[in-house]
């Protein structure tokens, strides 16, 4: 059997309960590198609390979360992001009163504690890493524009840039293609698959098209719990999938 | 790219140069040593408010107590010059000659080891800076770290004031109790309660009122100030950016905290004497009030604020005395339903447009000729 370093992520009986619910219920989760995992399920099926967890935004009740071999349910938020995990929110969290530029300087990984921010310097490694990651997510020319003044999927675009400017080795996204024009959709799946090849995606996603699109392996979880997991027709033929989302 | 990184813009260096100007010549100009006195105190106040901008407007914490800071500066700076007014000479009546009268009065015989260092001028300056700043630090850590945040924030902060009050005034063998320290007289032997004193007094207030307000602009210019902006309006991404949130509030905290200190030791000098009633509840609000007119955004907004306010309450509690309090909460009620951004605001909108209007007349009657040919071609 593979040991737990040689997967990027492994969560291994992962609990939570919420005053006797169980949000998640006993998961288990591998994650090799390099490798896209498309997590689906019905509403409530605790998608976004089990990433909420591997950030620890949420404290686990029981279980193990092993990124490349290092607990991450002891580790504070910020102490996580420097191990190289990083975090997408469901609703687009962008600063909207600074410019794109100034909303990709913060997310820079240098000048973390308070004195190295007093202090920080915007070399040209800075500005110059700040272009490239523009010109990744299609947004090099609204770098001195206010993030409120973007479009919905254009703020989606922004907060993944904000991520991949820290470089982590494992990033989950919440749902980066809701309330997307279809044109964004494409150029989104293009982008996540230009993101994969250098590291490891966790994305939670309802659009079974995308995830087709994107997805090199798929979890269904249902009441906290893994239903299925495999490809992605292996998933949609299973019978208990096709229950769970078409009913009795 | 440049344009990015200046630490100046063209409309801030007028900002500091029409504010330097205001306090350095037309105040001392226009008013007599009474009435500079007078300014000069309610310029102690911007200092407060100057703190206020960094930790509420900027940062979003809204400290109700940031009169303990103020009152442990000034009361810092009160217990030097009471010692120093406190000779064996001068005190000769009292029982025990030598000590504060008020300590002479609740019968205690012996000055207070904690009273000691504050015979030191240089450990004085240094306690008006590092007292408040490690008492912020404390309230800081054990807040923040928590998490505790917004409206229990400013609870706590306002029950900490109410209780510094409680102490001093419980206390008052060892702080002057409910009057306070008074009848200060000289500053290493220099009489600060002559004119001239009172009018090199207010210069050195308006220098440090400056120094105050270059630091605070460098913070809001640097990185850290940005990211005060993006905790107040989205706390989390800033977290999961790698950040420990909690430490850049502390530190903006403790800025503010350094800031208003300062005041109150020039508070302490120019007015000579503190008591529990700059330390309360009450001078706590009316400091936020201070800023929330002038304009929580800008630094600039704040000193006009605490100046404009504070003659003001001066010049209607003078003539009705009975409604300067009902005033005062109509302005601010006036503040946050009609102009939330306060005196910097208004400026913000209707007049910079307009001054913009009136000021670049080349280049603005250059730029509808060219979009006008373009279009007509």
């Amino acid at each position: 059997m593979a040991q737990a370093s040689d997967f990027v992520l492994a969560v291994e009986g992962l609990t939570v309960s919420f005053d006797g619910f169980k949000a998640v219920d006993d998961l288990s989760l591998y994650i090799d590198p390099n490798e896209c995992r498309v997590i689906i399920g019905p509403n409530g099926a605790g998608k976004t609390t089990v990433l909420d967890l591997i950030c620890g935004r949420t404290k686990a009740t029981a279980g193990s979360v092993k990124f490349k071999g290092q607990e991450l349910l002891t580790m504070r938020e910020d102490q996580i992001v420097h191990a190289g995990v990083g975090r997408k929110f469901q609703t687009p969290s962008v600063y909207e009163d600074l410019t794109v530029f100034e909303n990709l300087e913060l997310s820079y990984p240098k000048g973390h504690g308070v004195f190295g921010a007093l202090f920080f310097k915007r070399d040209n490694d800075v500005t110059g890493r700040i272009q490239e990651i523009a010109e990744t997510i299609f947004l090099a020319d609204s770098l001195d524009e206010k993030a409120a003044f973007l479009s919905h999927g254009q703020k989606q675009w922004l907060e993944i840039g904000m991520l991949l400017i820290q470089d982590p080795q494992l990033l989950m996204l919440d749902e980066p293609v809701a309330g997307m024009s279809v044109a964004e959709r494409v150029k989104t799946a293009e982008l996540l698959k230009r993101i994969v090849k250098e590291r490891s995606v966790i994305v939670i996603e309802h659009d079974m098209k995308f995830a087709e699109d994107i997805a090199s392996r798929v979890t269904v979880l249902h009441q906290g719990k893994v239903l299925s997991e495999g490809s992605m027709e292996h998933v949609q033929a299973d019978p208990k999938v096709v229950e769970v989302y078409l009913g009795h | 790219m440049p344009a990015r990184n200046r630490y100046f813009t063209v409309s801030e260096i007028v900002g500091f140069a029409v504010l330097a100007a205001v306090i350095f010549l037309v105040l001392p100009a226009a008013l007599d040593t009474f009435r500079l006195n007078l300014f000069g105190k309610y310029l102690t106040y911007a200092f407060v408010a100057v703190g206020l901008v960094l930790c509420w407007g900027a940062g979003g914490i809204l400290s109700l107590g940031q009169g303990i800071f103020f009152g442990l500066g000034g009361y810092c700076m009160a217990m030097f010059l009471k010692l120093e007014a406190s000779t064996p000479e001068a005190t000769k009546i009292q029982s025990t000659p030598g000590i504060p009268d008020f300590m002479d009065w609740n019968q205690i015989t012996e000055l207070p080891a904690w009273w000691q260092p504050f015979y030191s001028l240089p450990f004085t300056m240094l306690a008006v800076i590092a007292v408040p700043t490690i008492f912020a630090f404390i309230i800081g850590v054990a807040m923040f770290k928590r998490r505790v945040g917004g409206v229990y924030f400013a609870i706590i902060t306002q029950a900490i004031a109410a209780i510094m009050t409680i102490l001093i005034i419980g206390q008052q063998g060892y702080t002057g109790g409910v009057n306070g320290i008074t009848d200060l007289r000289t500053l290493e032997g220099w009489d600060i309660r002559t004119d001239e004193a009172k009018e090199i007094l207010y210069f050195v207030n308006g220098i440090l009122l400056f120094v105050c307000l270059f630091v605070a602009h460098f913070i809001r210019k640097s990185k850290l100030g940005r990211l005060l902006i993006a905790m107040r309006d989205q706390e989390d991404r800033v977290r999961f950016s790698g950040y420990d949130v909690a430490n850049f509030k502390i530190f903006v905290f403790c800025a503010g905290a350094a800031f208003a200190s300062i005041g109150g030791a020039m508070f302490t000098l120019q007015v000579g004497f503190m008591s529990p009633s700059f330390v309360g509840i009450i001078p706590s609000i009316e400091m936020v009030i201070f800023c929330a007119v002038g304009g929580r955004l800008s630094i600039f907004g704040a000193v006009y604020g605490a100046l404009l306010v504070n003659w003001a309450k001066t010049t209607f509690s003078e003539s009705f005395p009975e409604l300067w309090l009902l005033g005062l909460g109509g302005l601010f009620i006036a503040v946050v339903l009609v102009f939330p951004n306060g005196l910097a605001g208004i400026y913000d909108q209707y007049i910079a447009p307009n001054l913009r209007k009136l000021m670049p007349q080349r280049a603005a009657a250059k730029a509808p000729v060219r979009t006008a040919n373009a279009s007509a071609e």
